[in-house]
């Protein structure tokens, strides 16, 4: 009886304590780390502020603004592209690495 | 129907200008003898290369736009392939992309008329985000 009455508390409290792990590591970071790990989210879409429609593989100096020193793509975390653009913008890299405007791996 | 398609090649760049243009009309005639429509032609000069291709640091990139079948394009592929100057290539389809962009800018050509006309017209097309707020706003008020 006692444990059907308490094994139900922890357990509802664990599903809510799980979802809002993730979801309060961010405001809950300045109180702790202070790193740049969160709000960052400020960031906006470079892509959709500046209204540009196509992302061609033949631009390279827009390209590259996206593109680590090293050659690797840059995730949108950390350069807050929104999700349709990152894919348009991975396609146009991968496109441009193939007729060499990009490396594939750079600065051996 | 009629798809459209960007080739863009790398020809050697120890090629001399005039092999390059025969090459080039060459490509050229195999797209009009194949029924398709040349649009355009591009050569953006000799570039730099991300990387060693077959040994060369340098290479002479040109851009074509084709408006062909698809069977053509793999024909003009073929071509290239075996075109010894022609050190890379890439095709990119392009007519979906560019229909993308055309009903985009029709969205954005209507929006800003609509901005632009002081009475505040009842748009047929689907409401972009500015006009649907607002019209939900009124209903909600009558």
């Amino acid at each position: 009886m006692p444990d059907e009455t308490t094994t139900p508390a922890p357990r509802s409290e664990a599903p809510a304590g799980r979802p809002s792990g993730p979801g309060g590591r961010g405001p809950g970071g300045p109180g702790g780390p202070g790193g740049r790990k969160f709000f960052r989210r400020k960031k906006v879409c470079k892509f959709c502020t500046e209204k540009i429609d196509a992302i061609s593989y033949r631009d390279v100096r827009l390209l590259q603004g996206f593109v680590a020193e090293r050659g690797k793509i840059v995730p949108r975390r950390l350069t807050g592209v929104c999700t349709t653009h990152q894919r348009r913008l991975t396609r146009a890299i991968k496109q441009a690495r193939n007729i060499a405007l990009l490396p594939f791996a750079a600065r051996f | 129907m009629q798809r459209i398609y960007e080739v863009m090649f790398i020809v050697r760049p120890d090629v001399a200008d005039e092999d390059l243009d025969k090459l080039i009309a060459g490509l050229e005639q195999t797209v009009t003898n194949g029924g398709g429509a040349l649009k355009s032609t591009e050569k953006l000069g000799r570039r730099k290369l991300a990387y060693l291709v077959r040994k060369f640091n340098e290479g002479n990139y040109v851009l074509l736009t084709v408006e062909a079948g698809g069977a053509l394009v793999a024909e003009l592929e073929r071509r290239l392939r075996v075109s010894e100057p022609v050190i890379k290539f890439i095709t990119v389809r392009m007519d979906e992309e560019d229909k993308r962009l055309a009903k985009v800018r029709a969205i954005r050509a209507t929006r800003k008329k609509l901005s632009a006309v002081p009475q505040q017209e009842a748009p047929a097309e689907p409401a972009p985000a500015p006009a649907a707020p607002a019209e939900t706003t009124t209903q909600a008020s009558a």
